[in-house]
């Protein structure tokens, strides 16, 4: 086990392979026992720039069943953002309020620099199109619990592998597991060289595909994201390709019967209702698991964890 | 003023520097970065100048003037084969080859037009990930770029 008391969390590799074992062996204590109230003389600093209900409701539940109050805006419109505020003032105001602040911000690298001008820690819940670590750490709190383990795993990526943050956060994390990587995209939306070479530099194997079909008989896990018909630049393109990227309960006969399905949520089509009650659909619980990594978290991040029961 | 090119190249300067073994194509865009092209003292441009070890190579001879370790990152990152020649009084006071640094601190601008150091005024970061060709990740937004774009 290790300390991350104080430490900040902005990108997946600003924690080790250990420090992310941490976090998800206090979240399985927190599934069994959600209300902990062990920070009662906290403050948390929830602060979202950007909406974000999904992820704001997940924090701010995570920080109320551990006890802490929590003080914020969940609309930049409402606060003195709108008159032109500077990021650095606003972090400077907030942290002398708060013990620990939670960040979301449309600027890529907002949440790097919200940290260095900040006295107290900070969790990125999202900068941009850059870093979402905690959806990450619930992405690895899933696929252990699901799979019984992290290590030799087939993980199959689906969709909009180019633009989607989380796919790129997780082929980091899941280098620390002697994963391979099965990339199935349009050729335009394909993986990019610097999240295969950091794959390849770290000794793994990935393949690449361009039909969903062609992983479903191996992958541990097939993770589905979204793809925007916005990314696309010729839109007959997208008419051609949308289609292949589609699951349906049909898609998934023949597949390991332990696979299991995830998705970063909200789904738009890419995933077919009937898929739900196939039982490899786990997206929702995944969805669910993000609060007890954020609770886990918070509690380590403030010094608490061996107070976790 | 002899119209020989080695002459030229030769003709000594009193006191200042002598930056050498410019890769050709980046002579002009030395003296950009560097302000060169409104400095109020003598400056030789020499440009596809035959040279034994890079074919052709370009030489910039600044009168009067040293420069900052700030400036000597710049131009490492433009042209990072050039060699810098100090002289004092006609003498050869030192003489080095330049190296890439392994962060880059302020002088460049990040070409992510939705990074933070865009809209804040915050001092840019990279991180130098690769060197040929060179290429830099922004410390705020991760992105890694091959275009490199100086602030003013
Ligand atoms: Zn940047």
């Amino acid at each position: 086990m290790t300390n991350l008391k104080g430490k900040n969390l902005i990108s997946i590799t600003d924690y080790t392979k250990e420090d992310y074992l941490t976090v998800l062996d206090l979240a399985e204590k927190f599934e069994k026992n959600p209300n902990q109230p062990i920070l009662n003389d906290k403050v948390v600093g929830s602060l979202f720039f950007e909406p974000s209900t999904r992820t704001r409701l997940s924090f701010e539940t995570a920080a109320n069943r551990l006890g802490a109050r929590v003080i914020g805006f969940s609309n930049p419109s409402a606060t003195s953002l709108q008159k032109g505020e500077s990021l650095h003032d606003t972090i400077k105001m907030v942290s002398s309020y708060t013990d620990i602040i939670v960040m979301r911000h449309h600027k890529d690298g907002a949440s790097r620099y919200a940290s260095e001008v900040s006295p107290v820690p900070l969790i990125n819940a999202g900068d941009g199109a850059n870093q979402h670590p905690t959806q990450c750490m619930l992405d690895l709190y899933s696929i252990r619990k699901t799979q019984g383990t992290l290590d030799n795993l087939k993980i199959a990526m689906v969709g909009d592998l180019k633009y989607g943050r989380t796919v790129h956060s997780l082929v980091q994390a899941m280098s620390n597991f002697n994963a391979e990587f099965h990339f199935v995209s349009p050729e335009s939306l394909a993986m990019p060289e610097n999240v295969k070479n950091f794959a390849t530099n770290s000794g793994l194997k990935y393949y690449e595909y361009d039909k969903l079909e062609d992983v479903v008989p191996f992958a541990d896990i097939i993770y589905m994201t979204r793809i925007q018909k916005e990314r696309f630049p010729d839109q007959l393109e997208y008419e051609k390709v949308k289609n292949a990227y589609i699951m349906t309960a049909a898609t998934l006969k023949g597949c390991k019967d332990n696979m299991k399905v995830l998705h970063p949520l909200p789904r738009v089509n890419e995933i077919a209702m009937d898929v739900d009650k196939t039982p490899y659909a786990y997206y929702f619980q995944q969805a669910q698991n993000g609060m007890y990594v954020r609770q886990a978290l918070i509690a380590s991040i403030l010094g608490y964890a061996d107070k976790v029961k | 003023m002899t119209t020989n090119n080695k002459e030229l190249v030769v003709e000594k300067i009193a006191n200042g520097t002598v930056i050498d073994h410019i890769q050709a194509d980046r002579v002009f865009k030395v003296v950009s970065i560097l302000g060169l092209d409104s400095y109020e003292d003598e400056v030789l441009i020499g440009t596809n100048l035959s040279s034994k070890k890079y074919g052709k190579k370009g030489i910039l001879k600044i009168k009067n003037k040293y420069f900052t370790q700030e400036e000597l990152d710049k131009i490492a990152i433009i042209a990072p084969t050039a060699t810098i020649i100090t002289i004092k009084d006609y003498e050869i006071k030192e003489k080095k080859s330049l190296e890439i640094p392994h962060q880059i601190h302020k002088i460049v601008k990040c070409i992510n037009p939705n990074c933070i150091t865009n809209v804040e005024e915050i001092d840019t970061q990279f991180e130098v990930v690769g060197k040929d060709p060179l290429s830099i990740q922004c410390h705020y937004c991760e992105k890694t770029m091959q275009e490199i774009v100086f602030n003013d």
